[in-house]
């Protein structure tokens, strides 16, 4: 028997909760009507309800009997890397255009593998936006400006 | 008679120059993605749905569904030469197609797995044109306390497709079902959970929490731990079968091929369930059970067919009730709904040219994988080669441009990066996005028919339960919870799943 709860289950069902929580208090500020005539409110605060209850459970489970699996390694850097690159595009899309926020997205990215160094980045950055490019502009006419009114575009 | 009529126009329609073009690139595509491990037929669907807008409803529907059917000939591939699933329904393919690699036999087990699926892939589209139409026959007599009971059942039953715990499949799909809520409320127009922000009033778009989920937290889980691959590339030659393989696909192709269609048809079901419950059967029907594992041909040739039928046959849900039976087809509701069709039992009545062109360019996208498969293989496994290193950045780039292009609006792009990490936290903390996001599609269909049935009946939930075809359903949803939760059934099925990772 395990006397440590797993941290999984805990932190899984305190993650609902909080959601859950949530949807359920920002839907009693809208009508909830009775069942017969459901207002706005009704179906995800029931839901809301439902999902906290959910997420007690699986925290109950998690000290009772946990999946024992520990979370594992979290890719930090990759992870930051990412997520800065995806938002730097939708950031920078519309004042630089396609080609630099482009550019710079796929560079940031490809610096989140271990083995792509910044020499290899910025080949594999140059390589992408011209393929993005010939794929999106060229061949499936996207609308979007190459270089924005940032750059002069 | 009428199918024969119904069939030509089918054919004039897949068969016309535009659709044609696009049934290739959809299934050259999905080989591609099916082929390549760490991205899959979901994210690439989602991330190519915005660009089909401009494309005819049809063009769009039937290059999206080649992507999707392609990606399970794709899989068999990678499984074979990898060992790896590119495709996740290819997890059992790879053990004793993989095998059969390691012998030099990696030609006739693709050769087994392309004809196999070719034939599955068939049969699953013949059953289509014949049972859907009846189906929607049916359906059309629906009203809303059916429609609320089959979501429901639809819901519960893609817990069969989750991982691991059930309660925690149950909180996603309620998770799913509360994320579709946000937005303006469809009878009394009240912004819900928006925050003020003006691009949450038509509701969150699909397209970001798809990619999201599947695309960016897929890579993030890949990143984790960076393997190299090797590839059996010189193993590839002499794709024929000999007699004595011929004489041993027969009864497992033809097993597989009906397991997987009637696996197919079931809301939560799909090809993934069907290739594994095939291999079982295989392996306990065969004389010489020890050779599972060891390179048994039946291994590859009865899963391979079973995933590919229920490839075909997981659209009858879709094309007669508007249910989508898993995270794919939860897309191509959402290609229907950007072209301003409704999925469900009047697509067949008032589109006919889209619904039998649909389906014939099924069978002409099988056909046109069975070429590009024997023959081309040669292509795919020189597509293995690219680095994954290489792979993500560009998933990433794709992602981030098809999603701007549903509307220029850089709301969008952020959403990708929420739901990618929410999707990656989930995931690493035992709860898969699949029964997520079949919520979040079916949310606002289950509240609107759930509101309407209550107010048929004058707030009286029993409505549910004395209309006959609605009770039944949600006997079957009841049994589905109970057989997700009973101990037996969930050991096997982590047995199952271990193997795939």
């Amino acid at each position: 028997m395990k006397i440590r709860p797993a941290l999984r289950d805990v932190l899984a069902g305190s993650t609902f909760v909080v959601f859950g929580l949530g949807f359920a208090v920002a839907a009693t500020s809208y009508q909830v009507g009775t069942p017969a005539r459901m207002g706005p409110g009704y179906f995800p605060l029931v839901l809301g309800g439902l999902l906290v209850l959910f997420g007690v459970l699986i925290v109950v489970k998690g000290f009772v009997a946990g999946e024992g699996e520990p979370i594992g390694t979290v890719p930090w850097k990759a992870t930051a890397l990412i997520l800065g690159a995806v938002l730097f595009f939708g950031v920078t899309v519309r004042g630089l255009g396609l080609v630099p926020s482009l550019f710079v997205t796929v560079f940031l990215s490809a610096l989140a593998s271990e083995r792509t160094g910044v020499v290899v980045g910025l080949l594999i950055a140059v390589g992408l936006t011209v393929l993005c490019v010939v794929v999106f502009v060229v061949a499936l006419q996207l609308r979007l400006p190459l270089l924005g009114p940032w750059v002069g575009g | 008679m009428d199918l024969l009529q119904n069939l030509e126009l089918g054919l004039s329609t897949a068969l016309h120059a535009e659709n044609l073009l696009y049934a290739f690139v959809g299934v050259v595509l999905g080989t591609l993605v099916g082929a390549l491990p760490g991205i899959g037929p979901t994210a690439t669907i989602a991330m190519l749905l915005p660009i089909t807008f401009n494309f005819q409803p049809v063009t769009a529907l039937i290059m999206l569904a080649g992507i999707y059917y392609g990606a399970q000939y794709g899989g068999s591939t990678t499984a074979v030469l990898l060992n790896l699933p590119g495709e996740s329904s290819s997890a059992v393919t790879a053990i004793d197609g993989h095998q059969m690699a390691r012998r030099g036999r990696a030609g006739p087990a693709l050769a087994t797995a392309a004809i196999g699926s070719f034939f599955a892939g068939t049969v699953g589209t013949l059953i289509l044109v014949l049972f859907a139409p009846p189906l929607a026959h049916i359906a059309l007599e629906f009203g809303p306390p059916e429609y609320f009971s089959l979501v429901v059942l639809g819901l519960i039953a893609s817990i069969a497709l989750a991982r691991g715990s059930t309660v925690k499949a149950l909180a996603m799909i309620i998770l799913g079902l509360l994320l579709g809520t946000v937005g303006q409320d469809i009878y009394t127009g009240t912004p819900r959970f928006t925050f003020g922000a003006r691009e949450l009033y038509s509701g969150i778009n699909f397209v970001p929490v798809a990619v999201g989920m599947f695309g960016v937290a897929e890579i993030l889980r890949n990143l984790e731990d960076e393997k190299t691959r090797t590839v059996m590339v010189r193993a590839v030659k002499n794709l024929l079968l000999s007699r004595e393989d011929l004489r041993r696909i027969v009864g497992p192709v033809l097993r597989g091929t009906g397991i997987g269609s009637a696996l197919g048809v079931l809301p939560g079901g799909g090809h993934i369930l069907a290739s594994f419950t095939s291999y079982s059967i295989e392996k306990r029907l065969s004389k010489h059970p020890e050779e599972f594992g060891q390179g048994a041909i039946e291994g590859v040739a009865g899963p391979e067919s079973a995933n590919n039928a229920a490839a075909q046959t997981s659209f009858i849900p879709l094309l007669t009730l508007g249910l989508p039976a898993h995270p794919v087809m939860a897309l191509m509701v959402g290609a229907f709904i950007i072209h301003g069709i409704i999925p469900g039992p009047n697509v067949i009545v008032n589109e006919p040219a889209l619904f039998w062109g649909l389906v014939v360019s099924m069978w002409i996208g099988n056909l046109l994988l069975l070429l590009l498969n024997l023959p081309l293989v040669g292509i795919w496994v020189k597509m293995l080669t690219i680095p994954y290193r290489l792979l993500f950045p560009a998933i990433i780039a794709f992602a981030a441009i098809g999603t701007l292009s549903l509307s220029l609006n850089p709301f969008d792009v952020y959403a990708i990066a929420f739901f990618g990490i929410l999707g990656y936290l989930l995931v690493k903390l035992g709860a898969e996005p699949a029964p997520l996001l079949l919520g979040f599609v079916l949310g606002p269909l289950l509240e609107q028919h759930l509101r309407r049935a209550m107010i048929i009946s004058h707030g009286d939930p029993t409505i549910f339960l004395v209309r006959p075809i609605s009770l039944g359903l949600l006997i079957a949803a009841a049994i589905a919870l109970v057989v997700a939760v009973l101990p037996a059934i969930r050991r096997k099925r982590e047995v199952v799943f271990q193997e795939e990772d």
